[in-house]
């Protein structure tokens, strides 16, 4: 089951730096991007950590999409709204405006066509959130560089055969993306292996160089 | 054996008599003031519905959760059923401290309108004749029983329900709930089931039927009168009907090609399979409590019903903006109503920006799986009822 879901259940249990209260300190800087009491769809939702975050500590009516049957069996035994489907294939079921923001966390690099996805949750929400694992981040250069095999780290754990994560990019391809499709880029936070946001005026390259992952609020270019 | 068991014929004096006086059972009378208005367009005067409450209705009456039963269920959801002695048919999921929490919440479950368990149907008294209404009853419709229960509970006095579950013919309903009275309805748990019936389903049940029909027995409906009852015919109907509650996989781990009671084929029509024998058993204690003519009307119900149609077409349009929130449950195994069927209703749900959740429960089971005890439907009807409750501000579930 590994192999489709979105939500590594290693990254949900080890692994990443969590707050003191035991949060995941990604998913803390996802939340933080969201007003209180929004409609709010997360896609790929995993076993429902952030929209539960979301819930406490947002007041946000969410809902959830999850590809793993596991995952969405445990999101809606904890009373979550979340239904099982594809990045990929459902979002085009829902309507225009549908919800606040649509969140996608660390899923981008695991769905087949990224800019789809991308358009998509910006004709759904009036903003996006996008977290996800940098390619450019210094540690998996040095490994394709000295060690010369396909990078593992603490937050991209897999083998290359057997990897969910077919669509792998850096923050600088990313933001080339958003410029592509017209997006507007409200927010961006580079965040380093302890979820700590990076200097916010370091230029482009350093976070593409030190940051292990990406979250950016967007919105539509009106 | 069906021949052996069915051949002589018996009137079941009792069957009318459940019909019209129903045991372990409230019934509410409606009179001539209070006609139930039929998609025939007819209006069914003077009419009773036989129901089932367990639990107590809280102060604010917003702890009132509505059962709807299958096709050959009825409203002892959780309690001996007056004529088998057996359990109620779901206290897998209803009673105290289950998933559907009877200590919590007020349960109210009623035998629909056209079957044969104290609601008024074709083997009830027909007043106007004081004999039973037999194929002079009016054809009925998932939408009549729906109405039906909402008169129930304007009778009990209940204006909004906290939830309406149902599976299969059940689940139907649940979806009809939503569409005819989305303001009454905070919950839905639709399960195992499908927004309209398909061909193969219409197929299906028109076998039953013909089965009935074409037991000399039935007298073309008149069999209550002519003191005769199409046993044979309702067993075969009940037989092809059970196949497609189950499935392939669940029969062959359940019977294989193993013998019943011998050690080789006897080269003869006898039930030399286990398969065999089960499902006439299945046929034979199926008559012992249901009615051949209700059986015709409730198929033909479901084989009606279409919600999509009442809408041009768009099942979306049937739920826009509305308020209830939804917990559509499917089984894989399920080849009566399978999951792209659920799923269905889960793309219409969201393109009417509807709060729905979906699960898909992972068994072998087939159709029946819904009736039977699947931790994890368990777990989420749990999950998604205290979510509920939290939203509606009653107190969660203490039971775990």
């Amino acid at each position: 089951m590994a192999m489709l879901s979105r939500t590594d259940p290693k990254l949900t249990v080890a692994n990443i730096a969590r707050t003191p209260g035991g949060a995941r300190v990604d998913l803390v800087r996802v939340s933080e991007m969201v007003e209180r009491g929004a409609k709010v769809l997360d896609v790929g939702c995993g076993d429902g950590e952030l929209l539960r975050l979301l819930s406490e500590t947002r007041g946000v009516d969410g809902r959830g999409i999850e590809l793993s049957r596991e995952g969405v069996n445990q999101c809606v035994a904890k009373g979550l709204a979340v239904i099982q489907g594809d990045a990929d294939t459902d979002l085009a079921d829902y309507p225009d405006d549908a919800f606040d923001y649509v969140i996608l966390s660390q899923t981008l690099q695991a769905t087949r066509h990224p800019r789809v996805v991308l358009e998509h949750m910006l004709r759904i929400g009036r903003r996006a959130v996008v977290s996800f694992p940098n390619f450019g981040h210094w540690t998996v250069r040095m490994q394709l560089l000295f060690a010369g095999h396909m990078p593992q780290t603490d937050i991209l754990p897999y083998s290359w055969y057997d990897t969910p994560n077919i669509h792998h990019c850096t923050i600088k391809d990313f933001v080339q993306l958003c410029s592509e499709i017209g997006v507007k880029m409200e927010k961006a936070v580079a965040l380093n292996a302890w979820g700590t946001p990076l200097r916010f005026n370091a230029p482009w390259w350093f976070w593409n160089l030190f940051g292990e992952q990406g979250v950016f609020l967007l919105s539509r270019k009106s | 054996m069906v021949e052996a068991n069915l051949s002589s014929p018996r009137v079941l004096l009792d069957r009318p008599r459940e019909a019209d006086d129903p045991r372990d059972s409230a019934v509410a009378r409606f009179g001539a003031d209070k006609p139930l208005k039929l998609d025939a367009g007819i209006e069914l005067s003077p009419f009773q519905i036989a129901y089932k409450t367990y639990g107590t209705l809280n102060a604010a009456k917003s702890n009132a959760i509505l059962i709807c039963h299958a096709l050959t269920g009825d409203h002892h959801v959780a309690s001996v059923h007056p004529v088998t002695r057996k359990p109620g048919w779901w206290e897998t999921l209803v009673g105290p401290g289950k998933p559907i929490d009877t200590s919590r919440y007020f349960v109210i479950c009623s035998n629909v309108v056209g079957s044969c368990m104290g609601t008024t149907g074709p083997s009830s008294t027909n007043p106007a004749t004081g004999t039973p209404w037999g194929l002079d009853f009016p054809v009925i419709t998932i939408r009549d029983m729906v109405r039906a229960q909402a008169m129930l509970l304007d009778h009990l006095g209940i204006d909004t329900l906290f939830a309406v579950v149902g599976g299969s013919m059940g689940g139907m309903q649940v979806l009809q709930w939503a569409e005819s009275f989305p303001e009454r309805v905070f919950a839905a748990l639709p399960i195992a089931c499908a927004t309209r019936h398909s061909a193969q389903n219409i197929a299906f049940h028109e076998v039953g039927r013909q089965a009935i029909m074409a037991d000399p027995e039935w007298r073309g409906g008149r069999y209550h009168l002519e003191g005769t009852n199409p046993r044979r015919g309702l067993a075969v109907a009940r037989m092809g009907a059970h196949i497609t509650y189950l499935s392939d996989a669940a029969l062959h781990r359940k019977f294989g090609r193993k013998f019943q009671d011998r050690e080789n084929p006897t080269f003869s029509f006898d039930a030399d399979f286990e398969v065999e024998s089960y499902l006439r058993h299945q046929g034979i204690s199926f008559v012992e409590r249901f009615d051949a003519n209700a059986y015709l009307y409730l198929t033909r119900a479901m084989d009606y019903f279409d919600l999509a149609a009442d809408h041009g077409g768009v099942l979306a349009n049937a739920y826009k903006g509305t308020p209830t929130r939804f917990c559509v449950i499917s089984f894989t195994s399920d080849w009566l109503f399978p999951t792209s069927e659920s799923r269905a209703i889960v793309h219409a749900l969201n393109a009417s920006s509807a709060r729905v959740s979906f699960a898909e429960i992972v068994t072998d089971k087939g159709h029946d799986a819904f009736l039977l005890d699947e931790p994890e439907m368990f777990a989420i009807v749990r999950g998604f009822l205290d979510g509920a409750c939290k939203a509606r501000g009653l107190a969660p579930s203490e039971a775990k």
